[in-house]
């Protein structure tokens, strides 16, 4: 394999899971901006998507099914637990919200191993993005080229909704001043159930599109909560373009150290954390506070 | 056009508002002075709802507003333009003034502009550049958006430069003559008496005291010194 092969395929290779890692983390942040909670569940989200994915294409016979229908689905249950639980907790403190996301992340893992059973499930791909395509000479998958393309238009998606639609600004502002902006007639309370349904729904998107890699299984949140975490944290809590920036980081360190220092690959993320947090202790586009 | 009878507010032990009454006539301005800390913003805050009072009630109008949430007031026709500004820092110029548009207004985004001509100017730097003086006129400018009929102001003219409150008195007058009616808080007793109809003094959470301008100026020196000067 010729170096220039080896660096465009496994920077591609980086750029997929940092798609990936992107999904989840931009849901994080986002919920965190506005509401100043962190969502434990947000990892327990990402697992009931790739399971009610699974359902959805098997029982549709369609993936493409799975990629809307378990979003939605997801984004609504998200929306529906704002509305129920988390709502009644903005005027006590932070650790409140621990506790109740934690339970809800229990609560989900349990019921998705009482549902599809304790088995890590097989989803497949379409068909039309099964096999490879060669790039230089080299295979590759043709699946995570297509977990690029996703990555890059829901980036741009998201990007477009925050700042050019009315309720993007509703958001930015809620996130800014949410006295403000309910003195200036913003239900805030609607943007809360919104922002919170959003951030589910891409969650899930995560977890439906990572299944046909990973399989859908039981273990699949706690491994990758961890990583949305670090991302949100150097990225900076509450930036949209540092959440972005943060999974392109990550995705790359990961991709990267594991194939030069597959021992260490880990530690790397902790480390790329650790030295953004030295020089800015708010992440890199976050403020600090 | 705005009323308010009796209103008490705590903030936990302590009793802030001691039975507030204060009758607003439309299309006036209504001052309200007094000393650091007896309760002026607290009223305020209760009106836009921002605090919940624990007596009394809040009138707009004929509609009872008392305990509404915020965004239920402002869309009443109220509108609030906080002490501090309170300016969302990093939206432009236009989106703060975007948040509280409504579809259908008097005061149209081309009419704000060509009332606060400074603004136009800086209508794509964010809010966290503009000075003191331009942050206040966009505050307003954002509260005006909604077409209010009650304009809650705050300590507007806190921290400007007096060329810019005398800019200040001429946006406050230009809203009497449109039919708005104000309710100014102020430490600044030089623009309360130039702009005023009504001049009400608060100590210790309740009116004490009424007059008109004319008024308070032939009984001034007494006045102050009993409820103003510390």
């Amino acid at each position: 394999m010729t170096t220039l092969a080896f660096l465009l395929t496994e920077s591609l290779n980086a750029l997929s899971q940092a798609a990936l890692l992107f999904f989840l983390g931009v849901g994080l942040t986002l919920i965190f901006g506005l509401m100043r909670i962190v969502n434990f569940a947000h990892g327990a989200l990402y697992m009931l998507g790739a399971f009610v994915g699974y359902s959805l294409a098997k029982g549709s016979g369609n993936f493409w099914v799975a990629l809307v229908g378990a979003p939605l689905l997801v984004g609504m249950f998200g929306a529906g637990f704002e509305l129920t639980v988390l709502r009644r907790l903005y005027r006590r403190d932070a650790h409140a919200f621990l506790m109740v996301t934690f339970g809800l992340a229990l609560v989900v893992g349990e019921a998705v191993r009482l549902i599809w059973g304790p088995d890590a499930l097989q989803v497949a791909p379409p068909s039309a993005l099964a096999g490879v395509v060669f790039l230089l000479d080299e295979p590759f998958p043709v699946y995570r080229l297509f977990l690029v393309a996703t990555g890059i238009v829901v980036a741009v998606a998201i990007w477009q909704f925050l700042e050019r639609s009315k309720l993007g600004l509703l958001i930015r502002a809620t996130s800014q001043n949410a006295d403000m902006a309910s003195a200036l007639g913003v239900d805030v309370k609607r943007i809360r159930s919104s922002v919170f349904g959003i951030g589910c729904a891409l969650a899930a998107l995560g977890g439906v599109l990572a299944a046909p890699l990973v399989t859908a299984s039981n273990g699949m949140a706690a491994t990758v909560i961890i990583d949305a975490f670090v991302i949100v944290i150097i990225g900076g809590m509450g930036s949209f373009l540092g959440s972005l920036i943060g999974a392109l980081l990550v995705g790359f360190v990961q991709v990267f150290g594991n194939y030069y220092l597959p021992d260490l690959a880990l530690a790397f993320m902790y480390l790329v954390m650790l030295a953004v947090l030295v020089v800015r202790p708010g992440g890199l586009l976050g403020k600090e506070t | 056009m705005l009323k308010l009878e009796g209103l008490n507010t705590h903030y936990g032990a302590s009793h802030v508002l001691q039975g507030v009454d204060l009758d607003m006539p439309r299309g006036q301005i209504s001052a309200v002075l007094g000393r650091n800390g007896v309760g002026k913003t607290t009223m305020v805050k209760t009106i836009m709802g921002l605090v919940a009072p624990s007596g009394g009630r809040v009138r707009v109008g004929s509609t009872d507003i008392t305990g509404w949430a915020p965004h239920l007031v402002a869309r009443e026709g109220v509108a609030y333009v906080p002490e501090g500004r309170l300016i969302f820092p990093d939206l432009t110029v236009m989106e703060n003034i975007r948040v509280g548009e409504r579809p259908t207004t008097r005061w149209p985004l081309a009419r704000l502009l060509e009332l606060f001509p400074s603004l136009r100017e800086r209508a794509a730097n964010r809010g966290s550049q503009l000075s003191g003086g331009e942050q206040q006129m966009l505050a307003i400018a954002r509260a005006l958006v909604s077409d209010p009929k009650v304009m809650l102001l705050d300590e507007p003219s806190q921290g400007l430069a007096p060329l810019v409150v005398r800019e200040l008195a001429r946006v406050i007058r230009l809203l009497r003559e449109e039919g708005v009616t104000v309710l100014l808080v102020e430490q600044n007793m030089k623009l309360a008496e130039a702009v005023a109809d009504q001049l009400h003094i608060m100590v210790k959470g309740r009116m004490v005291y009424r007059a008109t301008p004319a008024v308070f100026r032939a009984e001034e020196a007494a006045i102050r010194s009993r409820f103003l000067t510390v």
